[in-house]
C-alpha cells in the first residue's frame, strides 16, 4: 500500500480556507518525493461537494450534523476514530484556532508525536525535518521526524499553495459517521461574524499599522495623521485592539485580519509571529521600530530603526506641507 | 412673602448688651437658635482618614487654600479641599478618577493651615482601593508590573540597565566587576539608564565626573527601581520590596556616599529607606556639582548663548528643600541668561509625573484641560527662554513631548543641567541632546 | 465545586535567548522566567467564573524553575483559595506539553473539578497546546482561543475566537478544559503588599511527582532564525527617514 500524507481540510461557511490549499501543496511536495498519495479529510454537515475541489489523490468524506462548523470535540473524535485504521505518514492540521484544537487532541489520544507551530517540513536526507516556530519567533526548532505516523500542525502562511494536479478530483470515499458522535458532550454550535466593519482592511490598498510602540491611545492621533496623509487606513497589533483602542476589525495577525496590501507602514511593530502570519505577504513593508532586533525588520523591505514620532512628525510636515 | 425663603426659627437680639465697655446692643448681638448643621455625612472621610496615615484627611475645615496652588486644579477640578468637600456629597474617592490625579507635588501642604497631607493621604488610599479588589488605571498597573518582574517600569531586562555605558565614551566603573571601595556610588535609576533621552544625561553626567576625577562607580545591572514613586502611586509592598533587595545590594560593596540622578531616589533613601535599615548619604548630584563648582568654573570655557529657565523637580525642591545648587549651576554657565518662572521655587509647578503619575499620563489626560507638563512648557516660552533646564530624569522626556503637543518645540530646548554644562566643558556638542 | 487552573512559568522572551552547549534546549541558565501570560488570562476568567458562582479556584503548577512559589502566591493573593505545586526530578529542564498533561492528570482527577482552564499557547509548546492534551487524556470536552464564558444550569458556554472577528459559541457539557487566550477583562492587579501577606498566612501544598516518560520534547537542534535581514535599513535622522520613505512610495506610484 502507497503511504499517504493526510491533511484535515479547514473550511468556513461552505469554503475551504486559503491554509487548506497550502497544506494541500506542502501534502503534494511531501508525497511526490515519497512516492506518496494524498488524502484530504473533509468533514461537515453537508460539504460532499467541495471533494471536487481539492487537489488531493483521495477524498475522504464523513457527513453530520455535530460536525457542521469543525467544532473541536467531534471533529477530533472523528479523526481520532479513523486514523488509527487509515495510519497515513503524516497528518497534516493547520495551527489555526480550529486546527489547534483537533491537532493536539489526536496526537495525544494515539500517543503520536506532533509538531506545533510547523513553518518548515522537508526531506534531508532520507529523513523528513520539521522546523518549528518557538519562544514569540526567536527560536527555530528542528525536528527530525521518525518512522512513527506524526501529527503537524502548520502555521498558515507558511507553505505555497500549489495545485499540481487541480483538474483531476481523486476518488472520493463517503465513509459513515463514527459511533462517537453519539455520545458527545459538545453542544450548541454557532458562529457569528462581527458587526458590519467600519473599514474593510482588506481590501485597502495602503495601510498604515501601529502596535504597543504607538505607547497610549492618544498617540493613535498621530498615527491617524499619517495615514490619512499617505491614503491609507489605520490597522493595528492585536495588543491595541485588546485594549479597546481600536476596534477587532482593524486588527491584522492571526487572530485578526490577512491582508495584503501594496503599502504596509508598520509604526511600532515589533512583529510577533501572530501579527506577520496576517502581513508578510504585502507587496511594501516599510517598518519603524526603535529595537534593531525587532523580527518585523526579518520581513520588511525597508526599516528604520529610530523614534516613530519623530518619523511620522517628518512625514506629516512633507506631505502635509 | 418668596415661598422659596424659609424663615429661620428663632433670633434672639438683646436689647441691651455691653460687652467688656462696647455697647453691642441690637442687630450686634443677634443670635440664631440652635440647630444642627450636620447636612452631611462624614462616613466617606471617616473611610479614608481611619487609614494609617491618612488621618489628616478629616483635619480639612474647607478654608481653600490649596486649591490655587494645586497644579491639577490649575488644568482641571481638583484640590484637597474639593475631594474632602466631594466626600460629603457622597463620591467615594476611592472609586473616583481623583484618587489617581494627585501627583504628591506637595504644595497643598506648604499653604494648608491644617497640615492635612495629600502625601501621606493618597498612597494610603490608593493602597486600599488596590487591596479592595478596585481596578487601577492600565497604564499604572502595567508600570507597576513591569517594576515586580524586571525592576523597572519600563519593563527592560535588567542585564540592559548598564548597557548605555559603553555609549559613554569615559570609564563608567560597575562594582560587581571592579570589586574595590569607592567614595561615590552612583544611583543612576530606571529613566536615566533606559529612556534615550536619560541616557543622554547620564552619559553627559558621566562625562562631567570623569573630568572633575570624581571616584565613582554604578551598580549597573545588580540596580533596581528605588521605588518611590511606586510606593506614593500606592504600591507600598512592592516599594518594600525593591528597598530590601537595593539594600542588601548596597550592603555588598563599599561606598561612602551615594549620589543620586533621580530626586524621587533621594527622596526614598533619606526618607524610607533608613526605616528599613538602610542608612546612606545621599546627595542629589546638583548638590554634589554645587559643591565641586570651585573645580568645575574653570572647565566651563564654552560660552552658551541661551536664555534659560529653571523647573524645580518637586522631590528636590519642596520634598528636600534643594533650590539653590541648580541656579547655582546655570549661573556659572557662560554667556547664559537666566530668568526665572512666576511659578518657582517653593511655589514651583509641577511636571505631573510624580506621584505615579509619571504612569498616568493618558489617564490624567482625560481628566484635564491639558497636561501639566503642556501648562508648564508654555510658562517657561512666556518668560522669553529658549531653553528650559531640568535636573529631574522624569522631566526631559515629559517636557520635550508637551513642547511637541503644544507646539512650541521650535522654540524651546528642553536640557537637563549636566547636559548643559557637559555642553559648556566642551564635552558634548550642542546637537548631541 | 471546583475550577482548577493550570499556570506555568515560561522563558521571558523580551530577554535575549541564547541557545545551550546542547544544542537542544535554551541555556537555561541565562534564562529569566515569567508567568506565561495567556495563564494569567485563565486565571483571571476563572476568578471571575467562581465569583458568579460561588465555586472555588484551586491554582495547579508544575515547578520546573524552582521560582513557581511567587507565581501561585500571587494567585492566591488574587483569589485562588488553594495553590498546588508539583515538584520532581525536572527542575531546569524543558517539559513537552504532553509530560506535563501527564504529571497533572491525576491531580485534576483527583480534585474533579467541573473545569479546567489554562492559558491557550505557551511559547515553548512544540508538541502541542495544554488544554487540548489534558482534554484527550482526560476524555473531557474541550476548547481553545477562549475569550469568554459562563456557567449556566449545568453547562460553560463558551466563545472561542476564530479570525477576523468571527466566534464560535460553544456549549460544552461539565467537567470541561477551556484555553484562554483572553479573560472577558484585563487580568486583575494584586499589590504586592497582598502578595506578601499571603506568603506570611498562606501556604502552598507540595506534591513530589515522578518524571515521566517523553519529559522533553524530542528536538534535534535548535536555531536562532537567520534574522532574515531582508529590511534595508533606512538611517539618518528622522527627517532624512521621513524623506526616503517618501522617495520609496513616489517611485512606487504610491503618493
Amino acid at each position: 500500500m502507497t503511504q499517504r500524507i493526510a491533511v484535515l481540510v479547514e473550511h468556513l461557511e461552505g469554503q475551504p480556507t486559503d491554509v487548506t490549499f497550502e497544506l494541500l501543496g506542502l501534502a503534494r511536495r511531501i508525497a511526490n518525493t515519497d512516492g506518496a498519495s494524498v488524502q484530504a479529510y473533509l468533514f461537515g454537515e453537508r460539504v460532499g461537494h467541495l471533494a471536487e475541489s481539492l487537489p488531493a489523490d483521495s477524498v475522504t468524506v464523513v457527513e453530520h450534523s455535530a460536525l457542521h462548523h469543525l467544532a473541536p470535540e467531534p471533529t477530533a473524535r472523528v479523526l481520532a476514530a479513523l486514523l488509527p485504521a487509515d495510519l497515513p505518514r503524516l497528518l497534516l492540521v493547520p495551527n489555526t484556532s480550529l486546527g489547534m484544537d483537533v491537532a493536539a487532541w489526536v496526537a495525544a489520544a494515539l500517543e503520536w508525536p506532533l509538531v506545533a507551530y510547523c513553518q518548515a517540513l522537508e526531506h534531508r536526507g532520507s529523513r523528513l525535518v520539521a522546523t518549528a516556530q518557538l519562544f514569540g519567533g526567536k527560536i527555530l526548532a528542528d525536528v527530525t521526524l521518525d518512522e512513527r505516523p506524526t501529527v503537524i500542525a502548520a502555521l498558515a502562511g507558511a507553505f505555497a499553495a500549489d495545485a499540481v494536479n487541480p483538474g483531476a478530483p481523486g476518488k472520493i470515499e463517503r465513509r459513515d459517521a463514527p459511533a462517537e458522535l453519539a455520545a458527545l458532550r459538545t453542544r450548541s454550535v454557532v458562529l457569528e461574524r462581527p458587526e458590519a466593519a467600519d473599514v474593510d482592511i482588506t481590501r485597502a490598498e495602503k495601510i498604515v499599522a501601529v502596535g504597543r510602540g504607538i505607547e497610549s491611545k492618544d498617540n493613535l492621533e498621530l498615527a491617524e495623521q499619517v495615514a490619512q496623509a499617505l491614503g491609507a487606513v489605520l490597522a493595528a497589533s492585536r495588543p491595541l485592539v485588546d485594549a479597546g483602542w481600536l476596534p477587532r476589525s482593524r486588527q491584522v495577525g492571526k487572530s485578526g485580519l490577512k491582508v495584503k496590501p501594496k503599502l504596509y507602514f508598520a509604526l511600532g511593530i515589533s512583529g510577533a509571529p501572530e501579527h506577520l502570519e496576517g502581513m508578510k505577504d504585502a507587496e511594501l513593508i516599510i517598518a519603524v521600530n526603535k529595537d534593531p532586533k525587532a523580527p518585523i525588520f526579518g520581513v520588511a523591505d525597508y526599516g528604520a530603526v529610530a523614534d516613530l514620532f519623530e518619523v511620522s512628525e517628518a512625514l506629516l510636515e512633507r506631505l502635509e506641507g | 412673602m418668596d415661598p422659596s425663603l424659609k424663615k429661620v426659627a428663632e433670633v434672639w437680639e438683646r436689647e441691651t448688651a455691653i460687652v467688656e465697655g462696647m455697647d453691642i446692643s441690637g442687630p450686634w448681638n443677634r443670635m440664631f437658635g440652635q440647630r444642627v448643621i450636620w447636612d452631611y455625612s462624614p462616613d466617606l472621610i471617616e473611610e479614608i482618614a481611619q487609614l494609617p496615615g491618612a488621618e489628616s484627611f478629616a483635619w480639612c475645615y474647607q478654608c481653600g487654600k490649596c486649591v490655587p496652588v494645586c497644579p491639577v486644579d490649575v488644568v482641571g477640578d481638583y484640590g484637597p479641599r474639593k475631594l474632602y468637600r466631594r466626600a460629603q456629597t457622597g463620591i467615594n474617592l476611592l472609586d473616583s478618577p481623583d484618587l489617581w490625579l494627585c501627583t504628591t507635588c506637595a504644595n497643598c501642604l506648604r499653604v494648608c493651615p491644617k497640615l492635612v497631607d495629600m502625601v501621606q493621604i493618597m498612597p494610603a488610599a490608593r493602597e486600599h482601593a488596590m487591596l479592595t479588589g478596585r481596578a487601577i488605571p492600565a497604564e499604572l498597573q502595567e508600570a507597576l508590573e513591569n517594576t515586580a518582574i524586571y525592576g523597572n517600569p519600563l519593563g527592560q531586562p535588567a542585564r540592559k540597565r548598564e548597557a548605555w555605558v559603553k555609549d559613554a565614551g569615559v570609564p563608567v566603573p560597575i562594582l560587581h566587576q571592579i570589586q574595590r571601595p569607592v567614595e561615590w556610588l552612583w544611583w543612576v535609576e530606571c529613566y536615566p539608564s533606559y529612556h534615550p533621552r536619560g541616557i543622554d544625561a547620564s552619559i553627559a553626567l558621566a562625562r562631567i565626573f570623569n573630568a572633575l576625577g570624581l571616584d565613582f562607580a554604578i551598580l549597573g545591572r545588580e540596580e533596581k527601581c528605588a521605588g518611590d514613586s511606586q510606593r506614593l502611586a500606592g504600591e507600598r509592598g512592592l516599594f518594600e520590596m525593591l528597598a530590601e533587595e537595593n539594600i542588601r545590594t548596597l550592603a555588598k560593596y563599599e561606598f561612602r556616599h551615594i549620589v543620586v540622578t533621580d530626586p524621587h531616589a533621594l527622596n526614598a533613601f533619606r526618607k524610607h529607606y533608613p526605616k528599613l535599615g538602610g542608612q546612606y548619604d545621599v546627595w542629589h548630584y546638583t548638590t554634589l556639582l554645587a559643591r565641586e563648582l570651585p573645580k568645575l568654573q574653570p572647565l566651563l570655557t564654552k560660552s552658551l548663548p541661551y536664555r534659560v529657565t529653571f523647573h524645580d523637580p518637586c522631590y528636590l525642591g519642596r520634598h528636600n528643600g534643594e533650590y539653590d545648587a541648580p541656579r547655582q549651576l546655570i549661573q556659572a554657565l557662560p554667556g547664559v541668561e537666566f530668568v526665572e518662572m512666576l511659578r518657582c521655587r517653593e511655589n514651583s509647578y509641577c511636571c505631573g509625573g510624580g506621584g505615579g503619575g509619571m504612569w498616568l499620563d493618558s489617564f490624567a489626560a482625560g481628566h484635564q484641560r491639558r497636561r501639566l507638563s503642556e501648562e508648564r512648557v508654555l510658562e517657561a516660552v512666556s518668560t522669553g527662554a529658549d531653553t528650559l533646564v531640568v535636573c529631574c530624569p522624569y522631566e526631559v522626556s515629559r517636557f520635550e513631548d508637551a513642547a511637541k503637543s503644544t507646539g512650541v518645540e521650535g522654540r524651546l530646548r528642553v536640557r537637563d543641567i549636566a547636559e548643559l554644562l557637559a555642553e559648556a566643558m566642551g564635552l558634548i556638542g550642542e546637537d548631541a541632546a | 465545586m471546583t475550577i482548577v487552573v493550570v499556570m506555568e512559568q515560561v522563558p521571558d522572551v523580551v530577554e535575549e535567548l541564547a541557545i545551550a552547549p546542547s544544542g537542544t534546549d535554551l541555556d537555561r541558565d541565562a534564562v529569566s522566567y515569567v508567568l506565561n501570560e495567556y495563564d494569567d488570562h485563565a486565571l483571571e476568567e476563572a476568578l471571575l467564573l467562581a465569583e458568579a458562582s460561588g465555586d472555588e479556584v484551586v491554582a495547579v503548577g508544575i515547578d520546573t524553575t524552582g521560582e513557581l512559589d511567587q507565581t501561585l502566591y500571587t494567585a492566591l493573593a488574587k483569589g485562588a483559595r488553594r495553590a498546588i505545586k508539583l515538584t520532581g526530578d525536572f527542575e531546569g529542564t524543558w517539559l513537552s506539553t504532553r509530560a506535563a498533561a501527564r504529571l497533572l492528570v491525576p491531580v485534576i482527577q483527583e480534585l474533579g473539578p467541573r473545569l479546567v482552564l489554562t492559558g491557550v499557547q505557551a511559547p515553548d509548546d512544540l508538541d502541542g497546546q495544554l488544554a487540548p492534551t489534558l482534554a484527550a487524556l482526560l476524555g473531557w470536552p474541550h476548547a481553545s482561543v477562549v475569550i469568554g464564558s459562563e456557567l449556566v444550569d449545568g453547562v460553560v458556554q463558551v466563545r472561542k475566537e476564530l479570525w477576523g472577528g468571527i466566534t464560535m459559541t460553544l456549549e460544552l457539557e461539565l467537567p470541561a478544559v477551556l484555553g484562554v487566550q483572553a479573560a472577558r477583562q484585563a487580568p486583575r492587579y494584586v499589590p504586592i503588599s497582598r502578595v506578601r501577606q499571603v506568603m506570611r498566612e498562606a501556604s502552598i501544598e507540595t506534591r513530589e511527582v515522578e518524571a515521566p516518560d517523553g519529559l522533553v520534547p524530542a528536538v534535534t537542534t535548535l536555531r536562532v532564525p537567520e534574522q532574515a535581514g531582508r529590511a534595508e535599513i533606512l538611517t539618518g535622522s528622522p527627517a532624512e527617514i521621513a524623506d526616503r520613505i517618501i522617495e520609496l512610495l513616489r517611485a512606487r506610484g504610491l503618493l
